[in-house]
């Protein structure tokens, strides 16, 4: 499939746009439909477009496996540390009023962490078990006998 | 939708089985979509008609793409849980208020009033949708993260188990 030029040509236009409106649904999620859920769902599905295009090996170097359990691991730790920042900050967990002088500007900048997150999560979520699930068909090698240590 | 639910299990090449999954999605977000419900349409078309499909066709590679025949005792008796199922969940929305009906709990509960009227005052942000699952809601969009983060992390470890071991 990485030899074929329309599809190459076409995915290459396709992918930024793609990523931004994956990035447009983020945080445009206040105004219009949307939020980090959907974002990380469509982030990675430019991940996976371009995986499926242009093959495997060069998504993973493109994605690495790093960033990739960076981002799931991250994301939860993004939301939740927006929680106990609020809880430093004298509030309740996720009373995002205290993050700043104003209550709104607080909730603005709340959302935008915990979505953040969301986002983060799931992308990275996406990704890693698309990875995982077409890198499987090549480890075709026999289970390991030895016993595990 | 009953077309492509029906077609989905008489057809026994699974390509075909995938593609009309995500063609079930499809019609689902374009029905949330006529019922106003934008991100819920959004997510379906994202997730169901787009991701999971692609990890269908994943699946697919690894096995064989038709399905194994069963015998004609099995088919019976699934139908029959299926249909009883289906069933009770029929009788389960009779107790349901009709679509659209003014008078109904969801309508007259306080709190939506209150979402509704003054969340724009409380956190500024215009889509109430936001507002709640973010701001008011917050713990619970904190555990969906984690059930996400859970999966995912599962998935890795399970499937991508990196051969360290030499």
């Amino acid at each position: 499939m990485a030899d074929n030029p329309l599809l190459r040509v076409v995915a290459k236009a396709l992918i930024p746009m793609i990523m931004l409106f994956a990035l447009y649904v983020q945080f445009h999620g206040d105004f219009g439909p949307g939020g980090g859920f959907q974002a990380g769902v469509i982030f990675a599905a430019g991940v996976v477009l371009y995986a499926l295009v242009m093959g495997l090996d060069a998504a993973r170097a493109a994605v690495p496996s790093w960033a990739v359990r960076l981002a799931v691991s991250g994301g939860v730790l993004l939301y939740g540390g927006t929680g106990i920042a609020c809880m430093f900050l004298g509030g309740a967990l996720l009373d995002y009023d205290v993050l700043a002088h104003d209550p709104l500007h607080g909730q603005h900048y709340g959302i935008l962490l915990v979505e953040a997150g969301v986002g983060l999560t799931v992308a990275g979520a996406m990704i890693g078990i698309f990875f995982v699930f077409a890198g499987r068909g090549r480890l075709r090698s026999p289970p390991p006998s030895e016993e595990a240590p | 939708m009953a077309a492509a639910a029906i077609a989905i299990a008489r057809i026994r090449n699974l390509f075909a089985v995938a593609m009309l999954t995500s063609l079930y999605s499809l019609l689902s977000a374009c029905m949330f979509m006529v019922m106003d419900a934008v991100d819920v349409a959004m997510t379906e078309a994202s997730v169901g008609a787009g991701i999971t499909t692609v990890l269908l066709l994943a699946a697919l590679a690894l096995t064989r793409s038709r399905e194994q025949p069963v015998s004609r005792a099995r088919t019976v008796r699934a139908l029959l849980v299926t249909g009883l199922t289906g069933a009770a969940l029929l009788y389960a929305t009779l107790d349901m208020p009709h679509f659209n009906q003014p008078d109904t709990p969801v309508h007259q509960h306080p709190l939506r009033a209150h979402y509704l009227e003054t969340s724009v005052d409380e956190i500024g942000v215009p889509n109430v949708v936001t507002s709640v699952l973010a701001s008011y809601r917050g713990y619970d969009t904190l555990g969906e993260v984690t059930v996400v983060f859970t999966a995912g992390i599962a998935v890795i470890m399970l499937l991508g188990a990196r051969r360290r071991r030499r």
